[in-house]
């Protein structure tokens, strides 16, 4: 068994509206040295696979096919075992 | 991004300019261009800028009208008087590209431009409406294009807070991979607050205004004017992410901004972003504009020019506000905690200069990049196809064993289905001035503290047009303004879009010019003049180009809305009454194509003298309290318009007998499902069937009673003969879930 | 008699309540900034729908901590009427006014469409015109109008009457296919144990004409008017 974290957040150069907001929001409340604040999204996924590669593979995919819309998004994970 | 030390050949080539208009920017500078000046000259003279294909051609569009209060081309929008010192601003626009490669934030960006298009104009935006086209709804792609779209302008207009009250959508192969996402978004002003898109006045200041710039959307007219292809997805830094609050807080502080009388002109930020919005203020102004783009405030590190110039970051503005009268505009934005910024002055020399710091980077004479940016008239030629697809020999086709079941699954066909599971993710009712619901003829918002009422229909036939986009330009107008009419509303003007393939292969510029011809023609007849509207060239997929798709927008005006009339049977017992008596086809109807996979023949044939009087008819027996119900006879054909009389007040289900009479050898399929021009169904109470005859016969107008409100089932007989009997729950329940159940997949 | 519309960067429902107690009422108005730190000469605060701050964080996150919300937390505990409606309602959560927290709709989209409510509890400032079970007509506007608390909450809400309006039928029966967005116990409105806070999804100033199609929300805001009349004859 495998535990993955997905972490996917806006690519360099993509505009994050929400995260300028909040940023604007942690100033006013006072907040000092705030340089940015970026938005994203996190998953976390359990699979009931045996071999880590192969668990890294069905990750991958799940990016690219439907987790993270590559056109704005880009992704990270981390991938690890579970003992039961 | 480096600056090329050189342009080369290439260089020009990826700018989408051709080595005659290189030729003529160095004639128009007297020098070579350097890099930054280039940019500015392509996105310029861009399709989607300088309209240089169809430019010549749109020139046939009536434009005058005794309420116009400014023509199309003048401004952003077009300006209509509606009476009691008020007007109205309304556009629609197209975002198919974009809303191709990313259709959620395509589509919200898409809303938030046209958005700013009206209130630049200082008017306060009261609706939105979209026209919307994708593929079949079985292709996977197409549904996930059409959840991202509607998903997107759901977004952007429920968080900015306009209602979007109506609209229409269609689904057709030919838009696989290359959707139609057309806005329109309408706004009220007082008459005498309507601000220009001009810069004017020696000294005068030009404010940046909104968001931040960064890369995104760098050069995205010159990527509207290309066709859509495998790689289009690399395209990135074309997308865009709006930004609704910030459009909110904009649109808030603009119209607080006007209130105070400080500003000269302002022009939104949009396609060509910070360079078409200096240049066209200030050619509209006959001045010149200094500015600075050192003082553009950034969201990335080192940009150059080049990039600063083409940017088309989002929820940015243009404002040119009277000198010395700064503060008061920088004390309202930031009270809106919104970035405004001084960036240069108006001039009186021609000359468009922009600096960062001392350095100039480029000095260009402004009227070089607009008046007199090129123009073509592009090669025309009658299609190939035309000649087989007009050819529909009804003999070939079977007729129907079980005429109930045609019936049924036209009713669900995704086409003529509720498009509830749509517009009930749009907010359709904040502002509180909807008084009629998304779902009919026509959206209709009352005006506060007046009795008036504003219709808007948006229609538009793709098969039509394909099969003969003369015609079908001509039908667009006529349905939009019949539908304005069935609520009661007096039609005024129109706005477009028009959507098409290529306009250098000529067969579809031929499309174009008939279609526009047709248009034409049909506003002239029936006194719309065209306001305004845009034009989406390009729009191919690998599998070739769409239908030709001119969308119109038709704005009516209801003097008192206590008149408004609804589309659907109200009293067992009324009478029902076809007015109108048009030439039925079958040809590019939705029975031909859903149930024997045809688009083929010639659509039904439109007489504009007839269609104006029967609109004069029905809007004198609406204002004359003569009809409890008013719906035009449209896509589907009558089967389907009087399934829907009965059916589209679901909080009330009324059913009708019909008898119909026999037609000499009309096909059942052709009287039940042929599409049709110029006819009306209405309801009326027995005591009103005398008037209503009599204003039809003044009028020259045919007039049949086909039947009577009542009853649980909708029955549809032929000399006694029963050709349907449904249950109308049933009716109702495979109307309303049909494109969910297709969607949900 | 002086109502207040607050107004936080990104409302939209603000001028559509202003219109609609003006309307209904014929009681004098107010817009009240969301950086105001005066609301003394006020007897009903109105927090209005939309999306302030653009719900970027969380639907209401960052509009309870403009400054207004202190002053209109104290108002409360002097009092105060104070109606939250949609945001409104979310900002009221968000600032802990109100119990409980609001998830996405079910169906994971926005919904916009008309709703029956039964009133559940007649005997507040709020709704003291209607009749209890009464089945109201009324329009929710929402992506996250889903309400969830735990049981111990739950139980408390049920125990004081705090429980205000449900989504039901036609007929008034609580059907999981008439919770429109899969709200606990079909919860539309909750008030404060006191009764002087009320937040509520569905939207009084869209149905309070009858050109809009129903004049539902008319009387909670000439129940407010009832109420306030009654307290200004107990002051003198």
């Amino acid at each position: 068994m495998f535990n993955a974290k997905v972490y996917i957040s806006l690519k360099e150069g993509v505009a994050d509206p929400q995260g300028a907001t909040i940023k604007h929001a942690l100033d006013s409340l006072g907040f000092k040295g705030v340089n940015e604040v970026k938005t994203g999204k996190y998953f976390q996924i359990e699979l009931n696979i045996k071999n880590k590669r192969e668990a890294e593979k069905q990750i991958e995919d799940m990016c690219k096919k439907i987790l993270v819309n590559p056109v704005i998004e880009k992704y990270e994970y981390e991938i690890e075992e579970i003992k039961r | 991004m480096r600056e090329p030390e050189k342009i080369d050949a290439e260089i020009i080539k990826d700018h989408g300019l051709t080595v005659e208009e290189y030729e003529k920017i160095k004639k128009a500078l007297k020098r070579e261009p350097n890099f930054t000046e280039l940019g500015i000259f392509s996105v310029m003279w861009s399709e989607h800028c300088s309209y240089k294909s169809s430019k010549l051609i749109l020139k046939k569009f009536p434009t005058k009208g005794s309420n116009i209060l400014v023509e199309a081309g003048k401004e952003n929008a077009g300006v209509v008087d509606i009476g009691d010192g008020l007007a109205v601003v309304f556009k629609m626009e197209s975002h198919n590209h974009p809303s191709a490669i990313e259709p959620f934030q395509g589509a919200a960006t898409g809303v938030g431009g046209i958005i700013r298009d009206i209130f630049t104009m200082g008017a306060r935006p009261v609706l939105l409406m979209d026209s919307l086209r994708f593929g079949p709804v079985s292709d996977p792609k197409s549904r996930y294009l059409l959840r991202g779209v509607v998903g997107g302008i759901a977004f952007y207009g429920n968080c900015i807070g306009i209602p979007t009250v109506g609209g229409e959508t269609f689904f057709d192969e030919s838009y696989k991979g290359n959707p139609l996402v057309n806005v329109l978004c309408l706004g009220i002003v007082k008459k005498n607050s309507i601000i220009k898109a001009k810069a004017e006045g020696e000294g005068n200041t030009i404010f940046y205004v909104g968001s931040s710039t960064g890369r995104d959307g760098l050069g995205g007219a010159s990527f509207a004017s290309r066709e859509l292809t495998d790689e289009s997805h690399k395209d990135r830094p074309s997308v865009q992410i709006g930004d609704p609050f910030m459009e909110k807080l904009l649109l808030e502080a603009t119209l607080e901004l006007i209130r105070t009388g400080v500003v000269v002109g302002m022009q939104d930020m949009g396609a060509a972003g910070l360079t078409s919005s200096t240049v066209e203020t200030a050619s509209r102004g006959n001045s010149g504009a200094q500015i600075d783009i050192s003082r553009v405030p950034r969201r990335e590190k080192g940009m150059i020019p080049y990039e600063v110039m083409l940017s088309e970051s989002q929820e940015r503005m243009l404002v040119v506000v009277k000198k010395n009268k700064e503060e008061e505009a920088k004390k309202i934005f930031k009270k809106w905690d919104l970035n405004a910024v001084p960036i240069g002055k108006v001039t009186s020399d021609g000359v468009f200069k922009v600096k960062e710091g001392e350095k100039v980077v480029a000095s260009i004479p402004v009227k070089s990049l607009t008046d007199d940016a090129p123009i073509y008239l592009r090669e025309r030629a009658k299609p190939k196809y035309l000649e087989e697809a007009n050819n529909l020999d009804l003999s070939s086709l079977p007729l129907p064993e079980n005429i109930e079941k045609v019936f049924v699954k036209i009713l669900s066909s995704p086409n003529i289905s509720s498009k509830r599971w749509i517009f009930e993710q749009y907010d359709h009712m904040v502002g509180t001035n909807t008084i009629l619901l998304p779902g009919h003829d026509s959206a209709v918002v009352r005006v506060k503290e007046t009795r008036k009422a504003i219709a808007v229909s948006c229609d538009g036939n793709g098969r039509y047009c394909y099969l003969d986009p003369y015609e079908g330009g001509k039908i667009a107008v006529a349905e939009a303004a019949r539908n304005v009419v069935c609520v009661g509303a007096k039609p005024l003007a129109i706005t477009n879009c028009l959507n098409f393939g290529t306009p250098t292969d000529p067969e579809i510029f031929w499309q174009f010019t008939k279609c526009v011809e047709g248009i034409a023609i049909a506003c002239r007849e029936l006194e719309t003049p065209v306001t305004g509207g845009n034009v989406s060239f390009y729009n191919e997929n690998p599998q070739g180009a769409i239908d030709p798709t001119p969308i119109v927008g038709m704005l009516g005006l209801i003097n008192d809305f206590s008149f408004l009339c609804t589309p659907w049977f109200k009293k067992e017992g009324d009478l029902i009454i076809l007015l109108g008596n048009g030439e039925k086809s079958i040809g590019g109807s939705e029975y031909l194509q859903c149930i024997h996979q045809l688009k083929k023949g010639r659509p039904p044939e439109l007489d504009l003298t007839t269609e104006k009087l029967l609109q004069k008819t029905c809007l004198e027996l609406i204002k004359k309290g003569l009809v409890n119900s008013a719906h035009d006879v449209s896509d589907g054909g009558l089967a389907i318009c009087l399934a829907e009389c009965c059916i589209l007040n679901r909080e009330n289900l009324i059913g009708a007998t019909i008898n119909l009479e026999r037609d000499i050898d009309e096909r059942e399929d052709i009287l039940l499902f042929g599409e049709v021009q110029s006819q009306i169904i209405l309801s009326c109470s027995p005591q009103n069937f005398p008037y209503i005859e009599k204003i039809a016969n003044k009028n020259k107008i045919s007039l049949k009673l086909l039947g009577k409100v009542g009853g649980e089932n909708l029955i549809i007989k032929k000399e006694g003969k029963v050709l349907i009997s449904k249950n109308i729950k049933e009716i109702h329940k495979i109307w309303e879930n049909s494109l969910v159940k297709e969607i949900k997949i | 008699m002086k109502f207040g519309v607050v107004i936080f960067p990104g409302s939209n429902c603000d001028y559509d309540c202003w219109w609609a107690i003006k309307q209904v009422t014929g009681e004098r108005v107010d817009f009240i900034w969301h950086k105001e730190k005066n609301i003394e000469n006020f007897d009903c605060i109105v927090l209005p729908g939309g999306f302030s701050y653009g719900d970027y964080l969380r639907t209401g996150a960052i509009a309870r901590f403009s400054p207004v919300m202190r002053k209109i937390k104290e108002f409360a505990q002097r009092g105060g009427l104070v109606i939250g409606i949609c945001n409104g309602f979310q900002i009221l959560l968000e600032a802990g006014l109100l119990p409980g927290a609001m998830r996405k709709n079910k169906n994971l989209l926005f919904v916009c469409k008309y709703t029956y409510l039964r009133v559940e509890n007649c005997s507040t400032p709020f709704t003291r015109l209607f009749k209890r079970g009464q089945i109201l007509r009324m329009p929710i506007a929402h992506f996250e109008g889903n309400y969830y608390t735990d049981q111990d909450v739950l139980s408390k809400l049920k125990k004081n009457n705090q429980i205000i309006f449900r989504y039901c039928n036609r007929k008034g029966e609580i059907t999981e296919e008439d919770n429109p967005n899969g709200s606990l116990e079909a919860i539309a409105g909750i008030c404060n144990k006191e009764k002087n806070i009320l937040g509520m999804m569905p939207h009084p100033e869209r149905c309070s004409e009858a050109i809009l199609g129903s004049e539902d929300g008319k009387i909670i805001w000439e129940s407010i008017v009832e109420s306030l009349k009654d307290r200004n004859r107990g002051k003198k």
